[in-house]
């Protein structure tokens, strides 16, 4: 007991230490490589409160994939922000400030004066759980009971890759993301990205589905597959694809359409929208989840890459 | 046999955790970058494979030995990997003297 508590107490000194020096680090770079340990340090927390679908999440999505987001942003800003006089002015960073405290005081406040039974659906979820077949009672809200939110979700995942993919210069528009990396094949990283792949795609696939009984899911799964093929196309070992290939536009769009034609399909045999008739509750929600993972990991994977940056190579 | 097992896990475990330490105290100490890895990779390396031998005896089953040797793989294959692509920036940012 007294051991687990140390623990947190030290959880919690490091989570608020990295968090510090993630604001308090001069340049924009040192602030990504301490939100990245930040996240980690806070999934950490998350096994100890026994949250292990948030912590699976936070590791892939809060710290690994905007982690890299904000790495290749502030490599890319370095040369602007050297050039002196750029940057927030004081104003501006006491209004920044300003703003974060009251948010942090707000959520303490709420935090702080919940009831002693805080209010709660969870026990109506995991009553109504074995009508989706599934027994990761996360797994059901985010497929059955708010199945809604999940849908959405791909859309606007979608929405923002069209958003990164706008900044792209005319003459490069439907070309390839970012720079070719051209790296000798014998090297230590095309041989890293040649042995990790395959045991990562596993990975993936296997968190996908593994998450309808045990912690994971599509959204985690999607994550590490988007991070086996940036590791591929960051070596060279493999090109992005240039953005105006029919199938790769198909690809991304599956997981929202499919989501979308079942849940329309409900209307008419379930009753509502995004219902599924009982019987068929588990191997509908599968058939969604596999074009789901395939829409993630596309979209992750080329907000990463960027914008096009060259003109698609005649094929 | 338990205490054994519990008292070789306490020696192998503090052992890690010493090439850890040693690990960050080089990488706060040593003059240049690729020293400063050097100190960083033994922490990855032998401090995280104690930690793993150490456990081993606790890990309750032959899967769950097996996971923990596949993470020290993994930490080995993408420690290594990272250290030298750091080492081949920092050379030529700083070249040897």
């Amino acid at each position: 007991m007294t051991l687990s508590y140390v623990l947190e107490a030290t959880l919690a000194v490091l989570v608020l230490g990295a968090a510090a020096w993630t604001i308090a680090a001069r340049s924009a770079f040192a602030a990504s490589v301490g939100y990245v340990s930040y996240g980690l340090l806070l999934a950490l927390v998350w096994v100890q409160l026994a949250a292990i679908d948030v912590a699976l999440t936070e590791v892939a999505i809060g710290s690994g994939l905007t982690g890299v987001l904000l790495l290749s942003a502030a490599s890319t800003l370095r040369v602007t922000e050297a050039r002196s006089g750029f940057g927030p002015g004081t104003p501006l960073r006491i209004v920044a400030a300003v703003c974060c405290a009251l948010v942090t005081v707000a959520i303490a406040v709420v935090v702080l004066t919940l009831p002693d039974a805080a209010p709660t659906l969870a026990p109506e979820a995991v009553a109504a759980l074995p009508a989706t077949g599934v027994g990761n009672p996360v797994t059901g809200v985010l497929m059955a009971f708010r199945a809604l939110d999940t849908l959405l979700e791909k859309v606007v995942l979608v929405l923002a890759l069209i958003g990164v993919w706008s900044l792209a210069p005319d003459r490069y528009w439907g070309g390839h993301p970012g720079l070719r990396h051209r790296l000798p094949a014998d090297g230590v990283l095309p041989f890293f990205a040649r042995t990790l792949p395959p045991l990562g795609v596993l990975l993936g696939v296997h968190l996908m589905w593994t998450g309808a009984d045990y912690p994971g899911g599509a959204f985690q799964g999607g994550t590490v597959l988007a991070a086996m093929w940036l590791v591929v196309m960051m070596a060279g070992v493999g090109d992005a694809p240039a953005i105006r290939e029919r199938w790769l536009r198909l690809a991304l769009v599956s997981g929202p359409v499919v989501f979308l034609a079942i849940g329309l399909a409900g209307m008419l045999t379930a009753g509502a929208f995004l219902a599924y008739p009982v019987a068929y509750a588990k191997p509908l929600i599968l058939l969604i989840e596999v074009p789901m993972l395939l829409t993630i990991a596309l979209a992750l994977g080329l907000l990463v890459a960027g914008p096009p940056e060259r003109a698609a190579m005649s094929s | 046999m338990s205490a054994m097992l519990d008292l070789f896990t306490i020696i192998a475990v503090s052992a890690g955790a010493f090439f850890f330490l040693a690990g960050v105290v080089g990488l706060l100490r040593f003059p240049d970058t690729l020293s400063r890895l050097h100190a960083l990779t033994k922490a990855d390396n032998v401090g995280l494979g104690l930690i793993v031998i150490g456990l081993l005896p606790q890990a309750g089953g032959l899967f769950a030995a097996l996971k923990l040797l596949l993470v020290w793989m993994l930490v080995l294959l993408a420690g290594s990997t990272v250290g030298q692509v750091m080492a081949r920036v920092a050379r030529r940012a700083e070249p040897p003297r």
